[in-house]
Order: structure tokens, then sequence, then C-alpha cells
């Protein structure tokens, strides 16, 4: 406990408790001074008060916890050493500043986990509300928190969202993090104390995010639209401040993904002979650092109207709604590939190794990548078809979001001729491969759907939406992100998680998902709109919904089981120091888990990284033998 | 070459199977205006969703009979320690992958756009009604004949152009037997453009998150033949041209026309606030548990400001907008509520 205490983490902790209670101090003091009431009923202090407070938290924790002293030090003429030597070892360090790319790969990955973890119980509160008509616990009488039941129902709905939204961006930075240095042969990430710093931005920003529950909530979906988002609670400004935290984050993530591919690679490591999960992270990493201001311009301004009286959205000051819905869009769309590239990324890059095939069509993966990229940016507005923006915008967003099904389209018919004539190994990580392919699959079908106006017109704010979203979210992060923590397991620890344990939690998982998305859409296109507490039970959607809840709960139990397998491994799993998964990859050919250091011996690329099947072929050779230098 | 061959026919097989399946349960709730159509109306919702059943069948077998065939044909036996043979890819192939889907995009954005232009053809002839929508209600406004109604009531055949606006937030119209949704803006008008072709009842709900009682934002819509929609036009108009001679017959109109019983109900019913029947006289509890006697003033003040009183069971704070009335308004609408013991 007392090393708990004197961590990192606790610093910063209790510096944003200070933080908070400085930033609250200083608004009702001058509010005081000013002879403005300086409290208010709800939630004791003013908005502006508890704004003012979330924002010094945050910036206060990021300041004493120690992920910036280094610049601190440089600004006061003080020399620091390039790596810091590591003090801590077992749990300690990952509760404690490392610049090890390593270390922060799985504190990316552990904070991923717990909001995954959170979101996901939201999820089952609500879900079980849902299993039958009429209101069962979430009553109108109910209070908690100071929300009755249907408020409590939207608070928990929207949380969902963005707890899951930013769970998933910080594992896909914990994936990244972990993998893309070993692969390119680099020591560590190209700036190393802005890596600590991202990661330590985002632990304050989950708080002030989690917080908004206990703040009177917010009922707007995570999509926040005014005039909704200007009325209610202030809780919905603890949840624009997190996800500027988080957003923040993430622009400095993709920042230095993109200088360490560029800069860092090893010797003769081409553009076109990096591993195919690179390409990935770096189109993922180009629209994080291009569109993410976006969102957090549209809640800035949400916030400034709510604080400051500005009508950027109210059409009484000459605002307009809908001006709100295309600028949160234009991140919140390419957003979803941000999700989903490094998925796919992780698909391309582990079915060669379990197919024992070269990745089919190489260059044509990566470009498209890319062109899924790119594409992403123009389509934003095919959210908006019903929304009353102009008329005659309908028809070229449909055009652009049609065309996103042609890269992605490339990749599914690379990954089967990938398959195809292999020798398929069925291990844990490629069977969450193969499901996260179909499930995908499912997405990617249903997507021209919506984008097809006329149809969209029906389906958009239904059930139907929720389902396909949830395909390509399981399908591009959730199925790859524990194909990713299956295979690189062994890499941390140097041993691996129980392959029986696995094979069950991807066999209770896969059908009941299934069961979920189809149950959804089924009842989406009868009639079944989002975001809703209770529903007529004249609509004969009792049986769906009660059988929805009982895969939400089958889904949480296998998560349930992955979590036991995952930290029970970590100490008594079975060793695995060498190449456990026979892969060609450079940090498999080292043994586990990895040094601090990365490679002690630096390597050349000398062939193509996927040329399975090839006798006498080798993607990287070391300068000299690496194992002796390890025993 | 004989695996090519079973592969494909497996792909014709598997797309005709889960079309079939997928045909043959109904995925549509019945289609009752002639934007939604029926799978023979070119142009129409249903009739684009049939090829989009098509297409996603297609697709769907395409990757997934390839794929599990290979799984099993392909799957590494026991004691077999190869690797698989060295292909790397086929430029030919990928180019065909991407022109054919491309092709396939263009011709589905065409009849997309084309259902577009069908759905929203405007008939010279189409009736307007004015749609009002607030937290948690719908008002409809027939202009010409001036009235005003809780429930939307539309002649058979004939085309109608909703003008919808919003007093509060952004909501959205929707009746999943019409298909199409629009949602309906403050400060702006937009317009929902429907042609009923089927007699029957159906429900309007809010499709887009409008607050805490979102989910019981619905109102009725009744499909009713010329004839019968014309006496209900007669109906109303007589009543409202009644109504207008008393106070409580004012009450009456200005409540349905702010929308106020569309949250307090007059029969009873618990909806998103307090029931009016029975209200006047009656001592209420309120959130801070006192008692309060429900007379002039106190409903006087609570429409003026809903949030001054709060009854007990009901949400803080009070959705109900603060409502400009005069004073002789008012007091018809008081006299109204005294009417419903």
């Amino acid at each position: 406990m007392k090393r708990f205490f004197s961590s990192s983490l606790a610093r910063g902790l209790l510096w944003q408790l200070i933080g908070t209670l400085v930033g609250i101090g200083l608004i009702t003091g001058i509010r005081a001074a000013m002879r403005l009431p300086a409290t208010v009923d709800a939630f004791f202090f003013t908005e502006p008060a508890w704004v003012l407070g979330a924002l010094f938290g945050g910036l206060f924790f990021v300041s004493a916890n120690g992920s910036v002293s280094d610049w601190f030090k440089w600004a006061r003429g003080i020399d620091t050493p390039e790596h810091h030597e590591e003090h801590y070892t077992g749990w300690e360090k990952y509760i404690n500043v490392s610049l090890d790319h390593k270390v922060i790969g799985v504190q990316y990955t552990l904070l991923s986990l717990i909001l995954i973890c959170i979101g996901g119980l939201f999820a089952l509160i609500f879900r079980t509300e849902l299993a039958a008509s009429e209101l069962q616990f979430l009553t109108v009488d109910m209070k908690l928190f100071s929300q009755n039941g249907p408020q409590l129902f939207n608070t928990l709905m929207s949380l969902h969202g963005m707890l899951m939204i930013q769970g998933i961006l910080l594992g896909v930075a914990g994936i990244i993090n972990y993998v893309v240095p070993l692969l390119l042969g680099a020591q560590d990430m190209a700036f190393p104390r802005l890596n600590a710093f991202s990661f330590w931005l985002g632990v304050p920003g989950s708080i002030i995010l989690l917080s908004s529950l206990v703040l009177g909530g917010f009922d707007t979906g995570w999509t926040g639209y005014p005039p909704l988002s200007t009325r209610a609670p202030v809780g919905v400004q603890m949840f624009f401040l997190g996800v500027f935290f988080l957003g923040w984050s993430s622009i400095l993530g993709g920042l230095n993904v993109v200088a360490t591919v560029i800069r860092v690679r090893a010797k003769s490591m081409t553009a076109f002979r990096m591993p195919i999960f690179v390409w990935a992270a770096v189109a993922t990493s180009i629209i994080t650092m291009t569109a993410t201001q976006l969102i957090g311009l549209s809640f800035q301004l949400v916030m400034f109207q709510r604080l400051l009286g500005m009508g950027f959205f109210d059409p009484a000051k000459g605002g307009n709604p809908i001006l709100y819905q295309h600028l949160f869009w234009f991140y919140s769309h390419p957003a979803v590939y941000v999700f989903v590239l490094p998925g796919l990324g992780v698909i391309s890059e582990l079915l060669p190794v379990f197919a024992r095939k070269p990745l089919y069509g190489y260059r044509w993966i990566a470009m498209s990548s890319l062109g899924i990229a790119l594409v992403g940016f123009m389509v934003w507005a095919h959210h908006m078809f019903a929304s009353g923006m102009n008329e005659y915008l309908r028809v070229p967003f449909m055009y652009s979001t049609l065309l996103v099904g042609i890269p992605t389209g490339v990749k599914f018919f690379s990954w089967i001729a990938t398959i195809w004539k292999g020798k398929i190994d069925f291990h844990t990580p490629m069977l969450f491969v193969l499901g996260a392919i179909v499930v995908f699959l499912l997405g990617g079908i249903t997507g021209p759907v919506l984008a097809a106006i006329s149809v969209d017109m029906h389906l958009t704010d239904t059930y139907f939406v929720v389902g396909h979203f949830h395909d390509t979210i399981f399908g591009g992060f959730v199925f790859p992100f524990f194909a990713a923590l299956y295979y690189w397991f062994p890499k941390a620890t140097g041993r691996r998680m129980s392959e029986t344990l696995g094979k069950i939690h991807f066999w209770i998982m896969t059908p009941s998902f299934l069961v979920l998305q189809f149950g959804m859409m089924r009842i989406g296109l009868l009639g079944m709109r989002r975001r809703v507490v209770d529903y007529d039970s004249a609509l004969g959607f009792d049986f769906t919904h009660l059988v929805l809840t009982i895969a939400g709960y089958l889904i949480a139990i296998s998560i349930a089981l992955f979590l036991y397998n995952f930290f029970n491994s970590i100490k008594n799993g079975e060793k695995a120091e060498g190449n456990v998964w026979n892969s060609r990859s450079p940090e498999w050919q080292v043994p586990s888990p990895m040094p601090m250091h990365n490679y002690d011996q630096p390597f050349e690329v000398v062939g193509e990284p996927y040329d399975y099947g090839l006798p006498g072929s080798k993607y990287v050779e070391f300068a000299a033998p690496a194992k002796s230098k390890h025993q | 070459m004989r695996h090519y061959v079973i592969v494909g026919i497996l792909v014709i097989v598997v797309t005709t199977l889960t079309y079939a399946g997928l045909y043959s349960v109904d995925l549509l709730p019945v289609a009752a205006s002639l934007q939604a159509g029926s799978i023979n109306d070119v142009g129409s919702i249903d009739w684009l969703w049939n090829w989009e059943l098509v297409v996603m069948s297609f697709l769907f077998a395409l990757i997934i009979v390839p794929m599990f065939y290979s799984l099993i044909v392909y799957r590494r036996r026991k004691g077999d320690t190869s690797d698989g043979e060295h292909i790397e890819g086929n430029t030919t192939l990928e180019i065909v992958w991407t022109v054919l889907p491309l092709i396939l995009v263009f011709a589905f954005a065409y009849m997309g756009a084309y259902s577009l232009g069908e759905i929203r053809r405007v008939d010279p002839n189409a009736i307007t009604i004015k749609v009002e929508a607030r937290q948690f209600t719908w008002t409809f406004e027939y202009p010409e004949y001036g009235i005003f109604s809780q429930e939307l009531h539309l002649p058979v055949d004939q085309q109608v152009v909703l003008k919808m606006t919003s007093k509060d937030v952004i909501h959205s119209f929707w009746v999943p037997e019409f298909r199409v949704k629009q949602d309906v803006v403050p400060g702006r008008v937009t317009e929902y453009i429907i042609t009923p072709t089927l007699l029957g009842n159906y429900k309007v709900r809010c499709a887009e998150l409008c607050g805490a009682s979102h989910y019981s934002m619905q109102n009725a819509v009744i499909v009713d033949s010329q004839v019968n929609f014309d006496s209900w036009i007669a109906e109303q108009a007589a009543v409202a041209s009644a109504s207008s001679q008393t106070p409580e017959g004012l009450g009456q109109l200005l409540a349905v026309k702010n929308g106020c019983t569309g949250c307090h109900s007059i029969d009873g019913t618990k909806l998103t606030g307090p029931t009016w029947l029975g209200l006047y006289g009656r001592d209420v509890v309120l959130t801070d548990g006192t008692l309060v006697t429900a007379n002039d003033t106190y409903i006087t003040e609570s429409i003026l400001d809903s949030n001054a009183k709060i009854v007990e069971g009901f949400s803080t704070p009070s959705p109900m907008p603060a409502y400009i009335l005069t004073q002789e308004e008012i007091a018809n609408i008081i006299a109204y509520i005294k009417t419903l013991q």
C-alpha cells in the first residue's frame, strides 16, 4: 500500500483533487467578490466553478505526477539523461511514469480494459432494464445521483458510448505503442517523453469523464447534439472536458506514431517492407492527428454557449444547430476508422502467421488502409441524411460513402486469398482473427444499405444502426484486440495465456455476439428506436429484448473469463520465451519478455516480411547472434 | 480447378438460400405509404431494400463460402509442419476486385439517388399540415380549417406535406409503416412528404433523443378514408367553434394547441406530467414533502414557471417549457381543468 501512495499515479490523483478545489475556489471566490450567487442548489457550486475545477484538476495531475518533469528541467537549463533507468519492477512499473514504450503500451492497454469494463457494466445495467417492456427498476420514482430512472438510463447509455470510444482509442494506442517500435526495430518511440505525457493525460481525462455520472449525468447520447446538450445538467460539461483531455492525448499519440515510423526504422526497411500493421498504424494516426481537433472544437463551442451565453447553436440568437452536427461528424466519422484500421491491421498481420502463407497483395492492403483513411474524411454527412441539412448535399455524400466499400473490399478479398491454399492453424489468436473477419463482414455489408439515402430514412436512429455499428466495432476492434492480446501476451510476459480458456472465451463470445447483432437489426427494421428506456409492448419486441439481454450477459461472462486468464497467466501461465507462433516478425526472433531497450543488436531487413513457404528466406538478420547475450 | 468450381457453385447456392431466407421473413413492418411502396414499385423504398437484400446475400456468400471452404479444406493436418504455398499476389486479380465493385457501387448510388428523387416527388394537390414538436409531444395544425389536434388524421391516397418545426430541441418524426423519417429542428421548418395508402392506426414516435421522456414521445396517426377524414374535420371544426363560446371550451382548445395534454392526461394516466383529472382543489404532495392545494394560484404559478413547485414522482428539473400566456388564457385553461373531475 505504501508503494502505491508514493507512486506517480497517487501523486497525480492527489494533485487532481487539489487542482479541482483550487479551480472551484477561484471561481466561487470571484463570484462572491462580485456579489454574484456563489453557490446554487444543484451540485452546490456553479457550473463555471465545476468546469474550471475539472480543467485545473486535469492540468494539475499531469504537471505533478512527473510526466513533464524533464521538460521543466530543460526549461531551467538542467540536462537529463536520454533514457531513464527503470526504478520499478513488477506492477509498480505501471503506476509510475515510464518512458519505455512497452510499459506505456501496457499502461494504455490496462486503462483501456478498465474503461471498457466500466462501459460494459453500464450496458449490462440498461440491458437489464430493457429485458422487458415497461420500466422495471429505472422507474420515474427512483432517484440516484439526482437523476430519475429514465434520466439515469440516458446517462448510462451516453456514458456507455463515450467510455467505449475512449477505451477503444486507448486500446488502439496500447497495441500501437507496444508493437510498432518492435516491428520497426526501434529502441523506443520518436518522442518518449511526449509518449508518457500522452498516456498520463488519459488518466485524469477518464476520471473527469466518469465524474459526469455523479454531477447530474447528461441525457444527450455521446453525440451531444445541441440544443439538448445546452439544456443538460452540469454533467455534460464533465463529458466535454473528459473528451477534451482524451482527445489531446490522442492527437499527441498520433503525431508520435507518424514521427516514429518516418524517422526510426531498421536498416533497409523501405516503405513496402514494413510489417503491414505499421501501415495501419500510420493511417490511423493521420486521422487522429488531423481530425480530433474538430470534436474538441464542437464540444468547446457548446461549452462556451453554456458558460458565456454565446449563441453558436441557438436559433434565437442566429445560431444553427445543424452546424454542430457537421463539425461533430467531421471527426466522429473518421474516428470510426481510427477504431477499426488498427484492428484490420492486426488481421492482416496475423493471418499469414497462422495460414503459413504470404500476405496476399501486400501493397494493395497497405494502400487500402490509406484509402479508407482518406475517403473517410469525405463521408461525414451520411450521419445527417434526415437532419434537415441542405437537400442537395445528400446525393454526393451517398456516392462518397459507398466508395469506402472499395478499399474495404480489397482487404476482404486479399484476406480470403491469403488463407486459400494455406496450412491453417487454429490457435486462439487465429480464432479471434477469423471471428473478426466474419463479424466485420456483417458490419461491412449492412453499411451500404445505410448509405443509400431513401432506405436510410427508415433505418437511421433505429436499432438497425446500433447493430451495424456494433458489428463494425466488434469486428474491427474487439475481436482483433483480443487476437492481439493473446498473440503478443507472451512477448510482454514470457508466458502464454491458457489456450483452453481462450477458446472457451471465443466460443461463448462469438455466438452471443452474433445473436445480439442479428436481434438488434431485426427489431430495428421493425421499428425499434435507439436510445429509449422503454418500448411499447404492442410492438412485440419483448422476447427479442430478453434474448438480447441474455446474449449481453454471456458476452460479459466470456470477458470475465478472459480477464481471469489474462491476470492469472501473468504469474502462472505456461512459460513461452521463444518464437511461440513460429513467426517471421523481428520481435519473435529474440527471447521473451522483451528486454528493456528492445533489441541488443540492431537488425537489417533482408527480405519480404511475409515470405512463408519460401524455403531459406528471411525477413530480418541481426548484426550478431542476438540470443547469446540473453542467456 | 476443382476447388474453384465447388466454391463457385456454393457461392450461388448460399446466395440463393440467404436471399430466400431473408425474403421469407417479414423484415419490414407493413408498408402504408406510396413512398414505402412494394418491391415491384420501381423507385420506392421497399424496392431499393429488396435489391439491397440481393446484393447483401451475394457479398455475404462471396466472402463466407471461400473462407469456410479454406478453413475446412486447407486446415493443418496432424503431424504436418510444412508451410502453405508461396503465393504473393496477383495484380490483375486485385484490379478486377477493385473495378467490379466500383461499378456495383455506382450502380447502387444511382439507384439510391433515383429512389430519393421518387420519394421526394411533390404532388401539386398536396395538403399542408403544420407540425409542432416539443418535449415530449406533437401538435398538429390543419391551417386550412383552423383546427389543432394531438392526433394526426390523414386521408388515404392523398399526398400531405408536413411542415415541421420544434419549440425546443431536435426531434425526429417517424412512422415505421411510412418508412420515411425527418428530423424536426428548432429555428427552421423541415418538410415531410407522405402519401398514406393503407387505412389504419399507427404511431408517430420521436426518433431523435430529446431528453428524459424521449421514450414516451408518441402520438396517434390515423389514416382514414376521404369521407371519414372530411367528417372528422367537420366535427373538429364544430367542436372548435362551439368551444370558443365558453371559457372552459377555449381552455380546452388552448390545451390542445399548446400541447399541454400531450404530457398531462385528462383520463388519469400518468404521463410526463401530473394528470389533470381531478386535479383542481386536490392536495398535491411536492418533492420536498410539503402539501399544496391545487387552486388558481398554484396552477397559474406552475404554468408560468414549472420549476417553482414540482410534484412528487416527477422529474427535476421539469422538462416543461415556460409558456407565455395571457391572464385570460390561463383563466380559461383553469376553467377547463375544473371540468375534469
